[in-house]
């Protein structure tokens, strides 16, 4: 299992993920500094992001949508506030209208990765700070309104594609 | 999904509830254990009309309920409405473990 621990804390607002991949820091990293790669997972398998705009810089900005099994889209927008390759990566992440355009009425969560290498293998450190509850829930939703229904395909997928390998 | 779970009004009647430090500390209290509404009412500098008003809007978020005994008013939490709350979090959780298992099987290609 990738996931070896999570932490919710809900007066704070707070949820830290930390996560552990046989591969080494340099590798982990890419997958979030490369738009290509960074599609490849971001969004649920049914709903895959397609990242249009993606300044990976201090202060630049990323837009995307996630595109749904009838063609909805759902977009969202990053600003990069942080960037010290390969172990550290902060930005703020908020929701965005069909122009790509921030929608400031849902605000931002802040998002804080660290990337440690031990051994070869590497930790992810993934900390999400909500602005507040309401916020926290708009964001679940994005996500998972059909995100759930996938997920159980998804291991389906995953594991065939190890047996394939 | 979660709007499935949770009608609209009653989303806003949490946040609302969780709004304010004060509320979010008789929760933390309430949770451990019970309270009269004085008792709360001597842990803040405010009044005790003040203290039970954030009380009613815990009630109403079904965060604690509020039961009569002799002439007191005994506040305890609420545990089935607290799992609402906590149920978000366990969501997001659950979008991060989907993105977590999508690196991983990027990572196994090579």
């Amino acid at each position: 299992m990738s996931v070896t621990g999570t932490t919710k804390n809900l007066e704070a607002l707070s949820f830290i993920l930390t996560a552990e991949f046989d591969a080494g820091v340099e590798r982990v990293w890419q997958l979030w500094e490369d738009p290509r790669q960074l599609e490849r997972w971001w969004g649920p398998p049914t709903w895959p992001a397609t990242f249009e705009k993606f300044d990976f810089e201090p202060g630049g900005r990323a837009g995307y949508y996630m595109t749904g099994p009838e063609g909805e889209k759902a977009g969202g927008w990053w600003s990069f506030t942080s960037i010290q390759p390969p172990a550290r990566l902060e930005f703020d992440d908020g929701f965005a209208d069909d122009n790509g355009a921030p929608v400031e009425a849902m605000g931002s969560t802040h998002v804080t990765v660290t990337l440690e290498e031990s051994s070869g293998r590497t930790t992810m450190t993934v900390a999400t700070i909500f602005e507040s509850e309401e916020q926290m829930e708009q964001m679940v939703q994005m996500g998972m309104e059909e995100g759930m229904t996938g997920a159980v395909g998804q291991i389906d997928a995953i594991l065939a594609e190890h047996a394939n390998a | 999904m979660v709007v499935d779970q949770l009608r609209e009004a009653e989303l806003d009647r949490l946040f609302q509830a969780f709004a304010d430090s004060t509320r979010r500390d008789i929760v933390r209290r309430v949770t451990v254990g019970e309270y009269s509404v004085s008792g709360l009412a001597a842990l803040y500098a405010m009044s005790f009309a003040a203290v039970q008003k954030h009380v009613a809007v815990l009630e109403r978020a079904s965060l604690v309920t509020k039961e009569k005994r002799g002439r007191e008013q005994i506040v305890r939490g609420n545990h089935e409405g607290l799992q609402k709350a906590r149920r978000l979090l366990d969501e997001y959780e659950a979008i991060w473990r989907q993105r977590v298992d999508q690196i991983a099987s990027i990572l196994a290609e090579g």
